[in-house]
């Protein structure tokens, strides 16, 4: 794992990555993910059920954010730039195939597109489990409206994929603590050519040609 | 080989719908999946579901700010109300008493349950046959020095055989977790009946519910034939 270098990144091309609706999108998603896995933790763990005690409120937090979850996802759709980046994130080229078989993925050799195959993995794998999590959310605030088997069932799906999508979701944040321009990126907006040659280097060349065409890339 | 929209296989959508097919099938087969999953963890590693309840340990659900306090040099159980002789019973009164032991399976309303589970006490029947039962008492109200939780019981299912004011769990002390230094067990009811950190047991006309049945459980908790569920009895 390298820490990337920061420097001469402030003169350098930058590029547009997410739009100023994706990056809203991506943070409160966070906020609410955040709250509702510190929630559910306090919930599912013993010891720390005894140390926050107060299970009404820690429980009136977790249903109010997963309620909320929803709504970033499906404002989110009448953004044009997000619809096009899940259009990507849902596409597998033959590079993201090679990229993911690979062992120097991070060497830059296997040119990707905008999102790596992992990137992508990680897109999925959100929004299938934020739907199931849903669900069985629902069945367990519902408790009443369903048999004993399907209320059981949901519990125990709820529990533990709960419990892996935490584990996911620490891998996301690691990967976006070892790289602060990937961070930047999310933050502001946009990246260094540099970092998007050497990360994303079909997307760099599909973008400048656009781009520059247009001329709407310039120096900083 | 750009990578723009259009081009390539949607993995991403088989991604998503196999994650919600696979949810579904788990919600559908989640009853004998947990259990299979509590047999494998409780053979391969007895400590985990003390860790992680899914994988069938206990749930603590405490609504205070924690765990309440208490000295066991100080700590009285109070057995007042319509009885003969209110008590102020200690915790060496109550090892004094005739001891009664059981081994139960433990069902929460929500769904859980924990087999098989040792507790040790006095029969609530004992407690309060010691303090002598008036005429007009037709139930019994319990207190916790957490200060919020309260539970009742029917006179007549306060004499049952299987209804204990443990003071053992597992062949040791109660945990603070679990309700030391003293909980009820009312074996046969789910156990939101069970009160945690007991220290009062007040004889009354009529049944009061308690914290959970204000918050819509039912009265009369037997386990299978309460709450709309139909759980095999414990045994």
């Amino acid at each position: 794992m390298t820490v990337l270098p920061a420097p001469a990144e402030s003169t350098d091309i930058v590029l547009p990555r997410f739009s100023r609706a994706e990056r809203w999108v991506h943070r409160t998603l966070g906020i609410l993910m955040a709250a509702l896995m510190l929630t559910g933790a306090v919930m599912f763990f013993p010891e720390l059920s005894g140390l926050v005690g107060n299970r009404g409120i820690v429980r009136t937090v977790h249903e109010i954010a997963g309620w909320l979850i929803p709504i970033p996802l499906v404002l989110a759709l009448f953004s044009r730039a997000f619809r096009s980046d899940a259009s990507r994130l849902n596409r597998f080229t033959p590079a993201d195939w090679q990229w993911l078989r690979s062992r120097d993925r991070r060497s830059g050799r296997i040119r990707v597109g905008k999102f790596n195959a992992g990137q992508k993995l990680n897109a999925s794998w959100t929004l299938g489990t934020l739907i199931v999590l849903f669900g069985t959310g629902m069945v367990m605030f519902w408790s009443s409206l369903f048999p004993d088997a399907i209320r059981t069932g949901a519990t125990f799906v709820h529990d533990w994929l709960s419990v892996a999508v935490v584990i996911i979701a620490l891998g996301h944040i690691w990967m976006a603590y070892n790289d602060a321009t990937a961070r930047a990126g999310m933050r502001t907006g946009s990246v260094p050519l540099t970092w998007a040659e050497r990360e994303h280097a079909d997307w760099a060349a599909e973008i400048t040609k656009d781009e520059i065409t247009k001329d709407e890339v310039s120096p900083r | 080989m750009t990578d723009t929209p259009r081009t390539g296989t949607p993995i991403g959508r088989r991604v998503v719908l196999g994650i919600v097919g696979l949810g579904v099938a788990g919600v559908a087969a989640g009853r004998w999946l947990s259990e299979g999953v509590s047999d494998v963890v409780s053979a391969a590693a007895p400590g985990l579901a003390g860790v992680i309840p899914a994988a069938g340990g206990f749930r603590i659900y405490t609504v205070t700010g924690g765990y309440p306090e208490f000295n066991p040099a100080t700590y009285r159980l109070s057995v007042s109300g319509l009885v003969d002789q209110p008590l102020s019973l200690s915790l060496t009164d109550l090892d004094d008493l005739p001891q009664t032991q059981m081994t139960k399976d433990f069902q929460c309303v929500t769904g859980w349950r924990v087999d098989d589970v040792p507790w040790s006490g006095v029969l609530l029947r004992d407690v309060i046959d010691a303090a002598g039962v008036e005429a007009g008492a037709t139930a019994l109200k319990f207190t916790s020095f957490d200060g919020v939780y309260t539970e009742s019981l029917t006179l007549e299912q306060a004499q049952r055989d299987d209804v204990l004011v443990a003071t053992s769990m597992y062949g040791k002390p109660i945990e603070l977790k679990h309700g030391a230094p003293v909980r009820l067990i009312a074996a046969p009811m789910y156990a939101y009946k069970f009160i945690k950190w007991m220290d009062g047991i007040e004889l009354t006309r009529t049944v009061e519910p308690g914290y959970w049945e204000v918050r819509g459980y039912d009265i009369d908790a037997w386990v299978g034939e309460s709450n709309g569920r139909s759980d095999d009895p414990v045994v």
